[in-house]
């Protein structure tokens, strides 16, 4: 097997008396759809945030590439190769589609202090932000001011920002929330493509979207990972069926069918 | 809706209502002198001075959607400069100026240091508490005036065929000024540091997510600001010939801050008109009346809660939401 190209070793986080990441050790690898899933308040986007940087783990390191970045602040890492999107739409609204992406570019092209030439006129910064805004589709919108886009167009642009650095490593954080079945399919179709150039962690409570897409599974519960391998184990793990659905009875198998993992927190 | 009329000339240059209204104000200004008397020029350079102060805070304010409670400092700063180099012998405006932005400049580098390590209502009582402190200071320096401040002889020298001491001159030169500092800032919101700051402005924690460490970008705007605002305080010390820690009191401040919300955040020009509707304002009704702010704090109240974009956004055409 190649060796991962990131790493959790022993994380921990505690909020209080919450213990938030209870133990995590996880492997990452390129060409892989790693998705994490569990009930709401298992530590998901807890976890997803110790990754980016954004918060500090109380215990555990965090190896990206063999490096160890648990003490690197959130651009670092971002310059290393992790991109991520949000949870909630999260771009910058007085801006167009283009000029979003455009500033993603600029973060990678090294120090932007650089304070003559009109940012909009840098020609390799405005193609590469239309070659990434092509990726998911969206070059007919790149002049629309990002207020006006869709929601699901917004997080389209979201992953476009996060596709500007070219990253190694690319968090999903409910990628399809919120969305319809159409605009859900299509990020399916998007997330596949992508696979093959970088590792993604998907957080998701799409089931649906979880089964048909990832080469592995993670399950959270409680800041623990009870549960890792592939869709088929994880299908059959007795473990993830009793913590997961709790005492009702309904076996994973009809998640496929859209049961919304949401029934049991 | 409200597509502005734009239209291309052949030199290339995009032609807008907002850029007349421009040459209008420019040609405006450039005007006063000749047509109206020794008064109305003090007022007009006055208005263009703490506009050029207004517009270096909305370079923190509007685009980097930094609150700063304190930008009174810089401006007193850079008053204090030219003042206490002159009562030491120095006398030229090409030393005495460069200096007051360079002072303000390292000034908003310290503060800004500090300050920009927190963020909302923190980062205002920060800065805030800042130019209280170098306001006492400077109330306490007696060998520069202490709290009656300080009188100036007379107005720094630039040599040549210019004096600043001729009132017609000295107008044109701080209109000059102005100018040029207004295009350097356009410039400068346009470019590539200007983006990183406008991102910041709006959602820090999405430009760290993508890689920009934030924090120095938005101190060094930060530090330009005040250099700005610094120079703005050199000119104001020789248009009225006198230094005070009045100056960098929190309420003027607060003027500062209604001069760029009342002309609009996030412009550049607007800041300007900011600066000339409040001291106009002030002039007109303080001809009927010493409590003038009865009249013009209703007046301010409306203009947030119905104009949010200030004067220029009244004067210029809808922008797209």
């Amino acid at each position: 097997m190649t060796t991962p190209v990131l790493t959790l070793r022993g994380l921990c986080k505690d909020f209080g008396a919450i213990r938030a990441t209870d133990q995590v050790n996880l492997d990452f690898f390129s060409g892989e759809i790693h998705a994490l899933i569990g009930p709401n308040g298992a530590g998901k986007t807890t976890l997803i945030n110790q990754i980016a940087g954004e918060l500090k783990p109380d215990a555990g390191a965090i190896r990206f590439e063999g490096q160890d970045i648990t003490f690197q602040p959130v651009h670092r890492r971002s310059a290393l190769g992790i991109a991520r999107t949000f949870q909630a739409t999260n771009i910058f609204n007085g801006f167009t589609a283009l000029d979003n992406v455009a500033l993603a570019v600029q973060a990678r092209d090294g120090h932007s202090f650089r304070f003559w030439k009109p940012a909009r006129r840098v020609e390799p910064v405005r193609d590469a932000a239309l070659t990434a805004l092509g990726q998911v589709g969206l070059v007919h919108r790149a002049d629309t001011r990002a207020s006006r886009l869709s929601y699901g167009e917004q997080r389209l642009v979201g992953i476009a920002m996060a596709l500007a650095s070219s990253p190694r490593v690319l968090l999903l954080d409910e990628p399809m929330a919120g969305m319809g079945a159409r605009a859900s399919a299509e990020m399916v179709g998007l997330l596949r493509r992508l696979k093959d150039r970088m590792s993604l962690l998907l957080v998701e409570h799409d089931m649906d979207a979880v089964f048909s897409l990832a080469d592995r599974i993670s399950v959270l519960v409680y800041g623990r990972i009870i549960a890792s391998g592939t869709p088929e184990e994880i299908r059959r793990s007795p473990a993830v069926r009793e913590a997961y659905l709790g005492e009702e009875e309904i076996t994973l198998e009809n998640t496929a069918t859209g049961l919304q993992v949401e029934t049991h927190a | 809706m409200g597509k502005p009329a734009d239209r291309r000339d052949r030199a290339g240059i995009h032609f807008t209502r907002i850029h007349l209204l421009y040459l209008a104000a420019g040609i405006g200004f450039f005007l006063i002198p000749l047509a109206a008397d020794a008064f109305y020029t003090r007022l007009a350079g006055r208005i263009l001075i703490y506009g050029l102060c207004a517009l270096s805070l909305d370079l923190i304010l509007g685009y980097g959607g930094m609150v700063s409670f304190g930008h009174a400092a810089f401006l007193g700063i850079g008053a204090y400069t030219v003042g206490i180099l002159s009562n030491h012998g120095v006398e030229s405006a090409w030393i005495a100026w460069p200096a007051a932005m360079a002072c303000a400049g390292v000034t908003a580098l310290v503060i800004g240091a500090v300050s920009l390590r927190t963020s909302g209502a923190y980062f205002i009582m920060i800065t805030l508490a800042f130019s209280q402190m170098l306001y006492y200071f400077f109330a306490g320096l007696a060998d520069y005036g202490g709290d009656d401040g300080m009188a100036l002889w007379s107005r720094n020298s630039i040599g040549g065929p210019v004096d600043p001491g001729n009132p017609t001159q000295f107008y044109y030169l701080v209109l000059l000024l102005l100018a040029i500092v207004f295009y350097l800032c356009r410039r400068l919101v346009h470019s590539r540091f200007g983006m990183v700051i406008q991102g910041a402005g709006e959602n820090e924690r999405r430009m760290r997510a993508i890689g920009f460490p934030t924090y120095r970008y938005r101190l060094v705007c930060f530090m330009i600001s005040g250099a700005v605002a610094g120079l703005s305080g050199a000119l104001i010390s020789n248009q009225t010939l006198y230094i005070s820690p009045a100056l960098m009191h929190w309420s003027r401040s607060g003027e500062i801050l209604v001069m760029v919300i009342l002309g609009g955040m996030g412009s550049l020009a607007g800041p300007v008109m900011g600066a000339a509707g409040l001291l106009l304002t002030e002039e007109v009704l303080s001809e009927y009346t010493e409590h003038w702010m009865i009249i013009l704090g209703p007046l301010l109240i409306l203009m947030v809660l119905f104009a949010r974009g200030g004067i220029y956004g009244l004067l210029s055409p809808r922008r797209e939401s």
